[in-house]
């Protein structure tokens, strides 16, 4: 369970690896608070290796998409599963998020 | 039938993936309904040991979370108690009208409540009980093991 962070045409690339939990959210959001500090401004969480999102790793998308939004960026979600995408429809995130299928479509489309 | 798995849990929520998984291959017999028991069953039981050790214990590693799972037939129940003074489960906003969706918080109950067949409380607010009832017809073999 981790975050590979990577760029990738002046994007932010963070896969999640394994779930995104009360257990590891801080982790996560110091990780992107870092970057967004550190100048990026375009960011892209993929989760082709996500199995489970709870209800805090959630809370935590919704801070980070406001900090970044703050600085005048934007963050992107991608491939969520079945299950993380029924999640989101059931707590409306997916209206506040772009969630793209792949993580490619989320970076060529910023 | 009398409570299949019983655990007292210290309030950790590092624990929290452990003991899901703990329950959750306790309970594979259940695979006749698995995507309800994957995703609904998992996620309220997820949260309520969330909720049990975050705002019921107060993060307080001394206080302990019992989790109860009972099957009987098509129904699968899981009750989780903490330790705290409980709270008035009726005081919590919808967390997806506009207000609150911008809200880091406040999703967890929301999430039992929508993923769950029935979902309550006790009076004093400290103990949750989860009920999800599988495909009816299709009763569930043998039963959880402790």
């Amino acid at each position: 369970m981790g975050f590979q962070v990577s760029q990738s045409g002046g994007v932010t690339l963070v896969e999640v690896e394994g779930q995104l939990i009360v257990g590891n959210r801080q982790e996560l959001k110091q990780r992107v608070l870092e970057q967004l500090e550190g100048g990026d401004r375009k960011f892209v969480i993929d989760f082709s290796s996500t199995g489970y999102i709870d209800s805090s790793g959630l809370g935590v998308l919704v801070s980070l998409s406001k900090k970044i939004r703050e600085q005048g960026g934007e963050l992107r979600l991608s491939s969520l599963n079945e299950d993380l995408r029924t999640l989101f429809e059931l707590t409306k995130l997916d209206t506040l998020f772009r969630i793209t299928d792949t993580k490619e479509e989320a970076l060529d489309g910023f | 039938m009398a409570d299949d798995l019983v655990l007292e849990l210290p309030s950790d929520v590092r624990s929290i993936e452990h003991v899901v998984d703990y329950v959750m291959s306790a309970c594979d017999t259940c695979s006749c309904d698995a995507r309800r028991m994957r995703l609904n069953f998992r996620v309220g039981l997820t949260e309520a040991l969330s909720n049990a050790m975050m705002y019921g214990n107060g993060d307080d590693p001394t206080k302990r979370v019992r989790v109860e799972v009972t099957i009987k037939g098509t129904r699968i129940e899981a009750r989780i108690t903490d330790q705290g003074v409980g709270f008035d489960p009726g005081s919590v906003p919808d967390p997806t009208s506009p207000d609150n969706l911008l809200k880091s918080g406040g999703r967890g109950l929301f999430l039992m409540r929508q993923l769950c067949d029935e979902v309550s409380f006790n009076d004093q607010g400290n103990q949750v009980t989860l009920v999800l009832c599988l495909e009816q017809g299709v009763p569930l073999e043998g039963g959880a093991q402790a």
